[in-house]
């Protein structure tokens, strides 16, 4: 059996595609085994919807009158500082980005109640930001300051470009020492009080496609509920690692650079986000959808929580020094059912990626493509696979000489 | 019989530094578990009390606080959830330390239980998209 993304356009046109989500998929195939699901099922819908770092949003805001250079200068939105390092009036706004006076972590733990993910939110969402930008100054760009408020209806381009989103695997976290820790994997409490994940398992776009068989550079995708493209493998993108016999990584590997169009985007999808004594961050809502081109592609889109593992490190030590220990590996069903069971310890899990909006964000994928309204992309290059030969380094440090 | 309630109790600028608790357990014979207290300048005075005792002198402290102008709100209504902000992740389910969040395991949504809350604010923070509210 084989299919070509030309022919399941076809049928998506005529309004008689079948599609599903990668959820719904599991049964389907124990129900009616792999031969007979892949001849019926054209499409499997995937979703994932977590606190994603590497976020960030580029904006052209236009030319005042007098214009003036920001690039080279400072830019403030609602107090949180924006890159300028581009040409007269395009910004870059990172979901990491604080305000200068916000205390950070020296009032311990740092709140980090707004950044960067919280002003994408806001312009998202429709609301007036203040701009305030200081530049040089030059002879055809002669204004030094600017201060309005600005609208995402009133800009040019407002592009989301994530540099790395939806990692394929991610680490449990938890904390061997005797004090509370406060991490990007939430509040961890002092001698394994719990034990944190962050993953749609099943249902999370490159556990469903674990050798970048379906998605590519160009895939079309649900971006934070628009419409966007994979751009390119995220950073620190690494498949050859440990995978299990089903082909599903044992370890952090694959990663996503998505890139779309910020005005189609709604804050539902795009959540300004909080950690702990951390930073602040940007959730965000991915959806990928995986043409069943072959009995292989959907055997693999038939993964379950069962089948993919992750492996639990202690971040009070391993992680901070870059130790490759690694405490146990569990099963995202071990993960799901509230507790796990580490060095003999019973310890409470929490998740910190919402299972329920990935399965809305693949649920409305589903919809957009049943009803004829988003067609399926074939990839333009692939995204580096195991025999890339890509390794994650780590820095090679080399100390600068008096 | 005896009665055990949580509540919440705001004492205007004037009482902040009158001995209202100490009343409540000498002339009324109450026990009291303090969950917060708070005094902020230019504001009133709030302390959260787990209240027990028997129904007659619960009745007759609780009437003793209003006559001196606290105001008693119960504690059930205090920490609230956004419902438009909450994505249920689930991160708030391991910093609760009365178990009030619990996850369906069927649809994985995350359900608040506002009478196991003891309105301690642990989640406040831990929340990542800031959901959980306090509300005196």
């Amino acid at each position: 059996m084989s299919k070509t993304i030309e022919e399941i356009n076809e049928k998506i046109r005529e309004g008689k595609a079948v599609v599903v989500t990668a959820e719904e998929i599991i049964g389907i195939v124990k129900q009616k085994g792999v031969n007979k699901a892949a001849q019926e099922v054209d499409v499997v819908t995937t979703g994932t919807f977590g606190p994603m770092c590497s976020s960030g949003a580029y904006l052209n805001i236009g030319h005042s009158k007098p214009r003036i250079k920001l690039g080279g200068g400072k830019v403030y939105l609602n107090d949180v500082p924006a890159y300028a390092g581009f040409a007269a009036v395009d910004i870059y706004i990172g979901a990491n980005a604080l305000p200068d006076d916000d205390p950070r972590n020296k009032v311990y733990p740092g709140e980090f109640n707004y950044g960067g993910g919280h002003v994408i939110e806001e312009l998202v969402a429709g609301k007036d930001i203040r701009l305030v930008a200081t530049a040089y100054g030059t002879d055809c760009y002669p204004r030094r300051r600017l201060e309005t408020w600005i609208n995402i209806r009133d800009l040019n381009e407002t592009v989301l470009f994530n540099i790395r989103n939806a990692c394929q695997n991610y680490n449990v976290a938890v904390n061997l020492s005797d004090r509370t820790i406060y991490t990007y994997m939430g509040v961890l409490k002092s001698d394994m009080g719990n034990a944190n994940y962050s993953t749609a398992g099943q249902l999370s776009p490159l556990f469903n496609d674990p050798y970048y068989k379906t998605i590519g550079i160009g895939t079309k995708i649900f971006l934070g509920g628009g419409i966007g493209f994979v751009a390119w493998h995220g950073t620190q993108h690494n498949p050859n690692v440990l995978r299990s016999d089903n082909g599903v990584p044992r370890r952090g590997a694959g990663t996503l650079s998505v890139i779309g169009d910020l005005k189609q985007m709604s804050p539902r999808w795009l959540i300004g986000t909080s950690m702990l004594g951390y930073g602040c961050t940007l959730t965000v809502g991915i959806g990928i959808p995986i043409p069943i081109l072959s009995e292989e592609i959907l055997q693999y889109t038939a993964v379950s929580d069962d089948g993919i593992f992750a492996p639990v490190i202690d971040y009070s030590d391993a992680y901070v020094q870059l130790k490759p220990d690694i405490l146990d590996e569990v099963s995202y069903a071990q993960l799901k059912s509230g507790k796990i069971v580490i060095q003999g310890k019973e310890v409470p899990t929490a998740s910190l990626s919402s299972y329920p909006r990935a399965v809305e964000i693949a649920t409305i994928l589903k919809e957009w493509i049943t009803s004829g309204k988003f067609l399926l992309t074939e990839s333009v290059a692939p995204l580096p696979g195991v025999e890339s030969g890509i390794t994650f380094k780590p820095l090679k440090e080399r100390p600068l000489e008096e | 019989m005896t009665v055990s309630k949580r509540i919440v109790l705001h004492f205007p600028k004037r009482l902040v530094d009158r001995p209202i608790v100490y009343r409540l357990i000498k002339d009324y014979d109450l026990e009291f578990n303090i969950l917060k207290a708070s005094v902020t300048p230019q504001e009133e005075g709030l302390m959260v009390l787990e209240l027990k005792g028997e129904r007659e002198d619960y009745d007759e402290g609780i009437r003793y606080l209003t006559t001196t102008g606290v105001r008693i709100q119960s504690l059930s209504q205090d920490v609230i959830r956004n419902e438009e902000r909450c994505t249920h992740c689930g991160a708030c389910i391991t910093i609760c330390p009365t178990g009030a969040f619990e996850v369906d395991p069927l649809t994985r949504l995350v359900k608040f239980d506002n009478e196991k809350c003891l309105a301690c604010g642990l989640c406040i923070l831990a929340c990542p998209p800031r959901a959980m509210e306090v509300h005196f």
